[in-house]
């Protein structure tokens, strides 16, 4: 593999700048006469906007603009939309509700936009705010789901009869009514998902910088995906034609599936700029971040598992309802439907599955991916499913998952994924050998002499990353292709760039990219640097989510290798008067096998610029580009077990070990997959313990600042034992299946397995805090 | 308005702001120094922690004029020329840091908790609970802390060295 090669623990590239203070990040940017933006919030989750009066502000000292939401719908900029197309079982399409970016009329929840003050400085343009007097109309509101289904429920939008986004369902009904009627048990279990904050530390910000000579904007923003931020605004929301309208991402602090979505602020700031005729920039603070970064999860599920009399699943039935918050974000329709409800297999050979998920709108913040985006919440209802049955039907919860582990591949699922490889037995039994599984039972007798509830809890995840085959999400409602590109550029002097549409904000790319051009021409990494987040320099991306930045993005920079490696060979053998099927690369030289002729790398580099000697007919130059499309979904998957105690006296939990056994397929870069899992069990363990958005029952937000929420601190976690078991993805030739999203997707229902384990009951809720656990410990 | 005068990363500086003006803002609006950042504006999740003579301070939790006369040291502040600070080599060797917004502050703090333990003469050895539980005003998002612990405890060692041969 080489020290710097596939496979090595290459300390990042880009540590330092980011070790030294030097790193920038769109607050750290500041332009010539740039103003500054403070949006105007509805403090009421639901009302009538009757008039906005910015006179008194405008009269203040530094003051340029106040704009309104009317503006917006004058100057015909576009509404938000969501680009997901799903379609409810009565054949219907889902019903998008209308979300301008500032609310001309109504406001639906909390935080929502009505207008934004633009000023010399970021003080004044808040003292200004103050100035402005808005005058609201109160709307009976409602947050709870199950509430605003109900009849004579406060309605959000006349184009959502009885707050119904979608009534969707996936699966065979008959074929799982049949499995039903002949089981020999059926296991039921209701389930909560709770809501989550996103939270990633660097709060959204947007610098949009408008050129009137060239009719030119340019946005600097905190996104993931620049490139579909730059299509979606130019496309739909009528800003500016892509050619005149440059995005780009520089440093992003965390992401977490949070900036993937174009949000309100960014097109004002973008129309603003015009519009007064300077920079303007918005950096949100901490409450503007969980009052309108699109929330995760939050679904209410009632499922049912038949079981035979040899204890193996013969059907599943799930009925999940799914808070879309006021309005459907970019991506929010795809997350309960395609990513939810399609993982619903698990691990495990079910015959027949059958999932009905009825969407639901409520005057709270859009709830859109974050970190796992639907598979969290499947691989949370099957383990704990799965947990439930062995504690109904008697048995041991690991020999009940392997009695029904699928091992036959490839796999095709009731419910549209074909996985293609894995071995969950061998993550199983990783998982059980490194906490000791055989041995608990000694151990939780010797806690229960020192007073303590021990318990230990299981979750074996699979998960569909690699997003993703374009034509296979085209034909399930998706409004854009999930392919990558990639393009490598050789300089004369044998240095590289590669520049890809993948979008680093903590994954460490400009370090693993690195290491697949070290690993196949055998130069050092210093010699390579990687370019990303920028509209104008790289051709084209879809950006960094699902887990898709190895499988998809490096397998175009994979490609776009060969096609450079397939021209420098044509030239090394031309120079080397060789065959070009006799040319081998080898630590950064040009080899014809079996002889001591060699080129080096920067040679022919040189000589591809200096095109004095290349062979007939071939254009100088070295700088190949490829757009890869995934074959399939890849389907990392794995096995994690905690063992825990409880505190009877307190319901204060406490973990003992954290195992985690995981299948990525190949590994790039050891080190920084294990900083994924870390941070991915996090956000898990966060939310079975800590982690809840709340609201009131008039859609009052609760918990807007990290006071009130909350996030995981280093002393609410363990230390991680981590291991890993291999089979290779066949899907890309890298073997590749992904590790984002592993961590936050298995790791919730091991808590929660553990703690029910530990406490002897199996009804408890996300968060388990230490209330809630010593609640569900002394309940009748 | 005030004149602030300060001593920032040894370089004395004046400014002239707002008697409102927090002392993050001084650092990453008018001195240009923005490795300190703001994560949350309520003091919980220490982006934004600087040393004001010598200790970890929240600097969007303190007015410029209350840190007048004092010396700050920033992230900017703390490698000598291209050798990093022990603790800055820490986190990159431990992979201590991922999107990196919270990292100067992390870096200030955990430089200020293996001082403290290192002066407080337990012989410098911290243990990981320790350090969890005083790493309890940072927040990451990305890490899970694993790394970030290991990088601590591992700087808190180099440091000891760095220390004794001085």
């Amino acid at each position: 593999m080489g020290v710097e090669g596939i496979g090595a623990r290459v300390v990042r590239k880009e540590d330092k700048r980011f070790i030294t203070g030097k790193g920038r990040y769109v607050d750290d940017i500041k332009l010539t006469g740039m103003t500054h933006a403070h949006f105007i919030r509805s403090p009421h989750a639901h009302a009538k906007v009757k008039k906005i009066d910015s006179s008194a502000a405008l009269k203040m000292p530094g003051v340029v603009a106040v704009l309104t939401g009317q503006q917006l719908v004058d100057d015909k900029v576009g509404n938000l939309i969501c680009g997901w197309a799903i379609t409810s079982k009565d054949g219907s399409p889902m019903k998008m509700g209308a979300w301008p970016a500032m609310a001309p009329e109504t406001v639906r929840f909390v935080g929502q936009a009505v207008a934004v003050v633009i000023a010399d400085s970021k003080n004044l343009a808040r003292d200004a705010a103050e100035a402005v007097v808005v005058d609201y109309e109160e709307l009976p509101a409602v947050a709870d789901m199950q509430a605003a289904i109900k009849a004579g429920a406060p309605q959000l939008h006349p184009e959502a009869p009885g707050n119904q986004v979608y009534d969707w369902v996936i699966g065979d009904e008959g074929a799982t009514d049949a499995a039903f009627a002949k089981a020999a048990n059926v296991v039921k279990l209701d389930v909560t998902n709770n809501r989550l904050a996103p939270n990633a530390m660097e709060p959204r910000a947007a610098i949009a910088d408008y050129d009137a000579a060239e009719e030119h904007f340019t946005l600097y923003t905190t996104s993931q995906n620049p490139h579909v931020a730059r299509l979606v605004l130019s496309a739909f929301y009528n800003i500016a034609p892509e050619h005149k309208l440059r995005v780009i991402a520089p440093d992003v602090g965390g992401g977490f599936g949070s900036k993937i979505f174009i949000y309100p602020e960014e097109m004002v700031a973008l129309w603003a700029s015009k519009k007064v005729g300077r920079p303007v920039k918005w950096t949100g603070d901490r409450t503007e971040a969980f009052l309108t970064d699109a929330h995760g999860r939050d679904h209410v599920t009632h499922a049912e598992m038949a079981f035979d009399a040899n204890n193996k699943i013969t059907g599943l039935k799930v009925k999940t309802y799914a808070n879309f918050g006021a309005y459907m974000s970019l991506f929010s329709s795809s997350v309960p439907t395609y990513l939810y409800a399609t993982l619903l297999s698990g691990q495990y050979n079910i015959p027949a599955i059958h999932a009905e998920v009825i969407g639901v709108y409520t005057n709270t913040t859009p709830v859109d991916a974050y970190r796992g985006a639907g598979r969290p919440e499947a691989s949370y209802l099957i383990e704990r499913l799965m947990e439930t049955a062995a504690r109904q039907l008697k048995v041991d919860p690991a020999q009940l998952r392997r009695t029904n582990f699928i091992t036959q591949f490839p796999h095709q699922t009731p419910v549209i994924m074909a996985y293609d490889t894995g071995d969950f037995n061998a993550s199983l039994d990783a998982a059980m050998k490194a906490i000791d599984y055989a041995g608990f039972a000694a151990r939780k007798a010797q806690a229960k002499s020192q007073g303590k509830l021990r318990g230990i809890g299981v979750s074996c995840y699979i998960e569909a990353c690699g997003i993703a085959p374009s034509k296979a999400v085209g034909s399930l409602g998706a409004g854009v292709g999930l392919w990558e590109s990639a393009e490598v550029r050789v300089n004369p002097v044998g240095t590289i760039e590669i520049l890809t549409g993948s979008h680093s904000h903590g994954q460490g790319h400009e370090t693993t990219f690195c290491q697949l051009v070290a690993d196949r021409l055998g130069v050092p990494i210093s010699q390579v640097s990687i370019v990303h987040g920028d509209t104008d320099k790289v051709q084209f991306g879809m950006g960094t989510y699902g887990s898709r930045s190895a499988a998809v993005g490096l397998t175009a920079i994979l490609k776009a290798m060969e096609k450079m490696e397939s021209k420098a060979k044509k030239i090394a053998a031309h120079a080397l008067e060789a065959s070009e099927a006799d040319i081998v690369i080898e630590n950064g030289e040009f080899k014809v096998t079996g002889t001591d002729k060699a080129i080096a790398f920067p040679m022919v580099a040189l000589a591809a610029y200096t095109a004095h000697n290349l062979p007939e007919g071939m254009e100088p130059g070295l700088k190949e580009s490829a757009f890869y499309d995934p074959t399939n979904f890849t389907f990392p998957a794995g096995a994690y077990i905690c063992e825990l105690e409880v505190d009877p006296g307190t319901g204060k939990t406490s973990f003992v070990n954290f195992v985690a056994a995981d299948d990525f397929g190949r590994l790039i870069n050891p080190m920084i997959v294990e900083g994924q899992v870390h941070g991915g069990l996090a956000q898990g363990i966060g939310q079975a313990l800590l982690e809840h958005a709340i609201y009131d029952a008039n859609g009052q937000p609760v918990t807007a600042s990290f006071m009130d929420y909350s996030m995981p601190r280093a002393d609410d976690l363990p230390s991680f034992n981590l291991s890993h078991t291999t089979t290779l993805c066949p899907g890309n030739p890298l073997g590749i299946k992904g590790c984002g999203e592993a961590g936050a997707i298995g790791a919730s229902a091991a808590v929660i397995n553990a703690i029910t384990d530990a406490i002897g009951k199996n009804d408890l809720e996300m968060p388990a805090t230490p209330d809630r656990v010593w609640r569900t410990i002394h309940a009748a | 308005m005030s004149t602030v005068k300060l001593t920032v990363n040894g370089k004395a500086v004046s400014v002239d702001v707002e008697d409102r003006t927090l002392l993050v803002h001084v650092l990453r609006d008018h001195l240009n120094l923005t490795g300190t950042h703001v994560g949350c504006d309520t003091s919980q999740c220490g982006a934004c922690v600087v040393h004001m003579d010598g200790k970890a301070v929240k600097s969007c939790t303190m007015l410029a004029g209350q840190a007048d006369g004092s010396s700050v040291t920033t992230i900017e502040g703390i490698a000598k020329g291209d050798e990093l600070h022990p603790m800055q080599a820490a986190f990159r060797d431990n992979h201590g840091l991922q999107c990196g917004y919270c990292t100067p502050g992390m870096i200030m703090s955990a430089i200020d908790i293996v001082q403290r333990h290192h002066s407080q003469g337990s012989g410098g050895q911290l243990d990981e609970a320790t350090v969890r539980q005083e790493l309890e005003g940072n927040i990451c998002r990305c890490t899970g802390y694993h790394n970030i612990v290991k990088a601590v405890l591992d700087a808190a060692g180099r440091m000891k060295v760095a220390q004794a041969a001085e």
